[in-house]
């Protein structure tokens, strides 16, 4: 990708992030949010990761924010839109924070393996990859080694054989969460048809 | 500056701009009247009537003594003289509305379902020698290993086209038709992703060119009639494939807002439901956006479950595509059964709209998520088992 669209798209992300902030109306702040993941989705793609690129999409863009939307609109919102003076000590902890993270980034970021190499100096050579994975004794996932020899990354295959073998155990202890937080929020809210009989 | 421009590959750059304007705006658009068309024709059919059969080109206008129907079918230029209609009418913003979003909405429903046809194979190759192009020119916008999932992440954008227009036109009908029909898409869209992992499995791939090719070979998925399609395993297979299948067209019914789920805009209870405040393009713009996203949601369904651009019997009939050798015309040809099948679809979605009653917004709900949403996970689950004995190679 060329840097030109990288400043694009980094401008974008970073822009509407901003007008999350800054804007009046809440509805404004939710729709900026969204155009802020596609830019960040964009950024994804230009570091040829397809599959977490279009996830992003899919599940931040496409069903979180809807609902955030949702709420937002059934909400009267007229009290927000008028607005009142800037908090200068909600601003000062924000932008302290942010610090604090980017700081943290930065850190760990120098220290990962291969963190000193730009695009061009990486060496990533996909038909070494095929034979490594097939000494790897991985002849049962045909598909995979097929891509690798083609050329082509198979991220989301790679990143679904990770999740459910290194990670199975981990995976199904965050599905148990949800499920006990699918079962809270039920509860919670059957609880009042119970009290209060017609 | 001068490196920057020499870094351009401008074969491919100008290849890709003529994909996109000749799939999205010279094919995927005029569909869109001709989907028109066959609705109003089809229904009247259905319903023993006549429809509109006299437009046809206004030479009268000119002084001729009478208009030309083209191939003598009466009633072609009834969705031109639509768009005229459209066009010339007055486009009003009533006064109370949030104007920025009121202006937002009609291009937010339009837009993501005219870039959901990057990802759609809609031909095989097309060999263009004679023009100095080595490589044959692949009949697909863009060539991504992801592509379902691309095509469900922008679908699912169109909602908040719905929900701008329903909120921002500040009247009571929009609010609850915006409110309804982002509830009804959120919850199919569950099933619609569910329902074809199954398909996937079998496939092992999410690239569409490629599951059309396998299929070209190996029999459509839902009619598996030649080639290794007429294996045990296939065949056993079949059976979740169907349920895939049906699932699918249920869920892609519900995304489209077609007609047994047309609960956003059912004129008994809201009037038109979210464009109620709406007229003139901006209209259209809505009606543009939902017959666009039915024409992709064919495609899609073309594409996975029957062979996409592939013809059927081709290796029995030698039609089958050779990767890097196919000729033009048989490319030509593809492209020509791809859109005969779309055609076909469609067709069957219309059918569906003027035959059966529409649902109410608690039993559309309560199938969502009581039945679709479990029967397919239980697909997901079934497909599963059953490959362990008959895995697709």
């Amino acid at each position: 990708m060329p840097p030109l669209l990288f400043y694009l798209f980094a401008l974008i992300t970073l822009g509407f992030g901003l007008n999350v902030v800054i804007a009046r109306n809440p509805v404004t702040s939710a729709l900026s949010l969204a155009v802020s993941f596609v830019g960040l989705a964009a950024l994804f793609l230009s570091l040829d990761a397809y599959f977490i690129g279009t996830l992003q999409v899919l599940v931040y863009a496409g069903a979180v924010m809807v609902l955030f939307l949702f709420i937002i609109m059934l909400m009267d919102i007229k009290s927000e839109v008028l607005g009142g003076k800037a908090n200068i000590a909600a601003i000062a902890a924000g932008v302290l924070v942010a610090a604090i993270l980017a700081l943290q980034v930065a850190t760990i970021s120098n220290q990962l393996p291969h963190s000193q190499d730009t695009t061009e100096t990486a060496s990533l050579n996909l038909s070494d990859a095929a034979k490594s994975w097939e000494a790897r004794g991985k002849q049962n996932l045909p598909t995979i080694s097929r891509d690798l020899k083609e050329g082509t990354l198979p991220d989301a295959k790679l990143m679904g054989e990770t999740l459910f073998s290194k990670y199975a155990f981990h995976l199904q202890l965050v599905g148990l969460l949800l499920l006990v937080g699918t079962v809270g929020v039920v509860a919670l809210s059957k609880r009042d048809k119970e009290v209060s009989p017609s | 500056m001068a490196a920057f421009f020499a870094n351009i590959d401008l074969t491919f750059l100008i290849v890709s701009l003529v994909k996109i304007v000749g799939f999205t705006f010279a094919a995927v658009l005029p569909l869109v009247t001709v989907c028109v068309y066959l609705e109003r024709r089809f229904s009247a059919v259905i319903q023993d009537r006549v429809g509109p059969n006299r437009v046809g080109v206004p030479l009268t206008l000119l002084g001729f003594k009478k208009d030309v129907q083209i191939l003598g079918i009466g009633g072609l230029f009834q969705a031109a003289a639509d768009g005229v209609k459209f066009i010339l009418k007055e486009d009003f913003t009533p006064k109370m509305v949030n104007t920025f979003y009121f202006w937002l909405a009609p291009c937010l429903t339009v837009v993501p379902a005219l870039l959901t046809c990057a990802v759609l194979p809609f031909g095989s190759e097309l060999n263009f020698s004679f023009l100095g192009l080595e490589e044959p020119v692949k009949a697909v916008i863009a060539d991504l290993n992801v592509g379902p999932l691309y095509t469900f992440a922008i679908a699912s954008l169109g909602v908040y086209g719905i929900v701008l227009a329903g909120w921002a036109s500040n009247s009571k009908y929009p609010f609850l038709g915006g409110v309804r029909s982002s509830a009804q898409m959120i919850s199919y869209e569950l099933s619609l992703g569910l329902s074809i992992i199954p398909v996937f499995m079998v496939f092992g791939e999410m690239n569409l060119p490629k599951i059309t090719q396998f299929q070209d070979a190996h029999g459509w998925l839902i009619l598996p009639l030649w080639g290794d399609g007429l294996s045990l395993g296939r065949w056993v297979l079949w059976i979740p494939m169907l349920i895939s299948f049906l699932l699918f067209t249920i869920a892609m019914f519900a995304e489209t807002n077609r007609l047994p789920f047309d609960l956003a805009e059912c004129e008994t209870e809201l009037v038109g439901g979210y464009h109620t405040e709406y007229s003139s393009m901006k209209f259209a713009l809505f009606f543009m956006g939902e017959y666009a996203a039915m024409i992709i949601g064919s495609g899609l369904a073309v594409t996975l479950f029957l062979g996409g651009w592939s013809i059927p019997f081709a290796p029995l009939l030698g039609l089958d595509f050779q990767a890097g050798a196919t000729p033009l015309w048989l490319g030509l040809l593809h492209i020509g059964t791809f859109f005969a099948k779309v055609l076909g679809f469609i067709l069957f979605f219309i059918l569906i709209r003027w035959s059966l009653p529409r649902f109410r917004f608690d039993q559309l709900m309560k199938f969502g998520w009581l039945f679709m949403f479990e029967a397919a996970l239980a697909n997901v689950l079934l497909t599963a088992v059953l490959m362990i004995w008959f895995p697709v190679k």
